[in-house]
């Protein structure tokens, strides 16, 4: 008899007049019995309506099943099967709009905390290493692939692929690999050791990664293919960050979301024995409103501020960050001003941000996304005090591997264009998933598309 | 890891360092740069490369130590090693077709003026290399510029060596001279850069300047080295760090280079333990 309980078993979180100010972990996930409970009020429905809504496929009425009978590394194994990043993307996914968003149980009253079931499932693994089977580097078949980057959806890639027998190098721009999961996604929402140990259990699977490598710089995708790869996977990211092309963006305070964030995450410039600096902001304004401008508010908030301000154009309804991401940034103070378009910044006379000029915005008729467009209101422009300003209004993917990799085919925004089946760019042999060629989008979608690269790449290799 | 293979001090500041990095070396050419972090607590810092050495399998930097991270990495030593190297980043210097170049060095930009006019002369390019110093002690690479130049014209503000002036000072001078230039290249502190691009500017020749703004990933990311180029957003990673310095806003960047001062002032420093004052 399954629990009937309304609502998703409540999970311990940290205080927010706490938390505001600390970069620890907000949520510390389910306990043995909690996850027990909250697995039982899954109905076990016949046509598992949660898998068609998860972009890697994972069993998730079986994995729940194995979580209420309290055998949590079968669970685990049965997620690890189709999502080789479970422990990640059961605290990032946007699980409102895929697995929960269809949960019959989301009819009447909440859905299944699904995400928070796989996130417990992957850390008890960890914590239980023994116990897991542990990877090991099986017979390689001969064949080499090269991974360019090694965000989500590389990771991925690489991992199908390895375990596939294949040789497979990862190359890295940055020092560190893990690319948005390292740079972009706070450490108090997704903990680096936890990325870090994902990672290394590619490394035993015989990955190779070497860092320090910006492909198209250092060595070209066709230099790779001579080099005796048979196929290279692209998963370059979203790179260039963009501006809104008002006036007073160049001032001193005014930051790229990008910028911002990996000073904080990737150079760990909120601790005092690094040496990369950040400013130490009074009061901050974030322009946007997905899941990066909930991340750098904040840390703002973290890093000291005494106000937060997001600033959006359009309202509550349109607004596109993961809701558990707006509640607890709502509850650490961050105060959102919707319906508000920055009109210009204003400097000091040493170039200092010292305030933000924004116009008020109403909702007019539906736009070409299907959303309420939003209509400046005359003559209603203000200004916010704010001394630093930071710019999350997207990203368009980095022009380094289209410019230097001839056949390689983009569209007009910038991104890979891609068969949708198999993930083949317009240059037999050279695969892209991810940002590179959706645009800013998930770290689970960037996974689906890995998985289905790595898929086609090894029909490809083996059809040749 | 990257290990130091060489190391010399070229003035009481200023370092060279040649560094094993086979894979850059492969590729560099004049004008790009890299990034290096001297270890896991560091910053990430950009370098033009002085020279390269494909051969060998090695590049060479050229710094003064002058922020926290310049003075760990000039602490190292022959035979130990930088955390992280990357590059070449950045697009190669594009020269046009020009018969006669000055290249202006102003202090350690001259380590970077350097291989600019060794590119040219090797091309048959008559060069003019003027290098400003402050003061005679602080000269550095005088007999290499001077092997790569058509006409070496050193300059020091104090008149302690040379010609007794700026830079700028001999550029007019040349210029009302007669010289012909066809372009100049101005590599060195911002303010030297701007007022090369002034001193030019009213004859019209064209003046390609090197910059080198705050920057994080130096590849096109972080948009930290934005800088305002003609009135358009440019990025110095990607686009640059070559520019036409007569549409640079130079005042922009130097206020946005200062965005770190103060911390910069009171960056504990690691070797010492103490607080530095700059």
């Amino acid at each position: 008899m399954p629990n009937m309980q309304m609502t998703k078993t409540a999970v311990t979180e940290q205080d927010p007049k706490v938390r505001a100010r600390n970069f620890k972990e907000v949520c510390l996930g389910y306990t043995e019995e909690e996850a027990k409970n909250e697995a039982q009020r899954c109905l076990n429905c016949k046509n598992k309506p949660c898998v068609s809504g998860c972009p890697v496929s994972v069993a998730i009425p079986d994995f729940i099943a194995k979580v209420a009978s309290g055998e949590f590394i079968e669970a685990y194994n049965i997620i690890k099967s189709t999502n080789s990043l479970p422990a990640i993307s059961g605290r990032v996914c946007p699980q409102e709009n895929q697995c929960e968003g269809k949960c019959v149980r989301g009819i009447k009253g909440e859905p299944v905390a699904i995400g928070r079931l796989e996130r417990f499932c992957a850390d008890y693994a960890m914590n239980h290493a023994d116990e897991v089977e542990k990877a090991t580097k099986p017979q390689s078949n001969g064949h080499k692939v090269a991974v360019v980057g090694a965000g989500p959806s590389s990771l991925t890639c690489a991992g199908d692929l390895a375990k596939l027998g294949y040789d497979v190098t990862i190359y890295e721009a940055f020092h560190t690999a893990g690319g948005v999961l390292m740079y972009g996604i706070p450490e108090f929402r997704l903990p680096k050791a936890i990325v870090q140990k994902e990672i290394d259990s590619l490394k035993d699977l015989g990955v190779s990664i070497m860092t320090n490598m910006v492909i198209g710089k250092v060595l070209s995708i066709d230099e790779l293919m001579e080099d005796g790869c048979e196929a290279v996977f692209v998963g370059s990211g979203a790179g260039l960050p963009r501006f809104m092309g008002i006036e007073g963006e160049a001032l001193v305070g005014v930051y790229s979301a990008n910028e911002y964030l990996t000073r904080i995450n990737l150079m760990k410039a909120y601790l005092d024995d690094y040496a990369t600096p950040i400013k130490k902001s009074k009061a901050v304004a974030v322009v946007g409103g997905g899941n990066v401008a909930m991340d750098a508010a904040r840390s703002a908030m973290r890093l000291g501020a005494e106000k937060v301000y997001i600033v959006y154009r359009r309202s509550m309804e349109e607004l596109p960050a993961r809701k558990e991401e707006v509640h607890h940034a709502m509850e650490e103070g961050i105060e959102f001003m919707l319906l508000n378009n920055p009109t210009r910044i204003i400097g000091d006379e040493n170039g200092n941000v010292c305030g933000i000029e924004c116009i008020k915005m109403e909702l007019g008729e539906p736009d070409a996304s299907g959303r309420r467009r939003p209509v400046p209101i005359e003559g209603s422009e203000f200004v916010l005090d704010v001394d630093t300003v930071v710019m999350s209004i997207g990203t368009s993917p980095n022009p380094l591997i289209r410019s230097t990799t001839p056949g390689v085919e983009a569209n007009k925004h910038g991104c890979l264009i891609v068969n949708d089946d198999t993930n083949q760019t317009t240059k037999e042999g050279v695969y892209a998933g991810g940002d590179a060629v959706t645009g800013a989008a998930t770290v689970i979608l960037a996974m689906g598309a890995g998985k289905k690269a790595a898929k086609s790449i090894d029909e490809y290799i083996k059809s040749k | 890891m990257y290990r130091i293979l060489t190391k010399r001090q070229l003035n009481e500041s200023t370092t060279l360092m040649e560094i094993n990095a086979p894979f850059i070396a492969r590729k560099a050419l004049a004008g790009q740069f890299i990034i290096f972090r001297v270890d896991e607590h560091g910053e990430r810092i950009p370098l033009t490369i002085a020279d390269y050495d494909r051969e060998k399998g090695s590049i060479t930097i050229i710094f003064q130590a002058i922020g926290g991270s310049t003075k760990e990495l000039a602490a190292l030593n022959e035979g130990e090693y930088i955390l992280d190297v990357v590059g070449p980043l950045g697009v190669a210097t594009e020269y046009g077709d020009v018969k006669r170049v000055a290249v202006v060095g102003g202090g350690v930009g001259c380590a970077i003026a350097y291989p600019q006019a060794k590119a040219l002369h090797a091309k048959g390019v008559q060069v003019d290399l003027i290098a400003g110093f402050r003061s005679k002690d602080i000269i550095i690479l005088e007999d290499e510029m001077k092997a790569v130049s058509t006409d070496f014209h050193l300059c020091t503000d104090d008149g302690t060596a040379g010609y007794h002036g700026f830079v700028t000072d001999k550029l007019k001078e040349l210029i009302e001279g007669g010289a012909q230039f066809d372009e100049v290249i101005a590599i060195g502190p911002v303010p030297m850069m701007k007022f090369v691009c002034k001193t030019t500017e009213p004859y019209g020749i064209k003046t390609l300047v090197s910059l080198n703004p705050i920057m994080v990933d130096g590849t096109g990311m972080c948009g930290g080295c934005r800088v305002t180029v003609d009135g358009q957003i440019k990025y110095a990673c990607v686009d640059g760090p070559d520019f036409d310095g007569h549409k640079v806003d130079f005042d922009e960047l130097m206020r946005r280079n200062s965005t770190y001062k103060e911390q910069e002032k009171a960056h504990v420093c690691r070797l010492t333990g103490g607080v530095r004052n700059a």
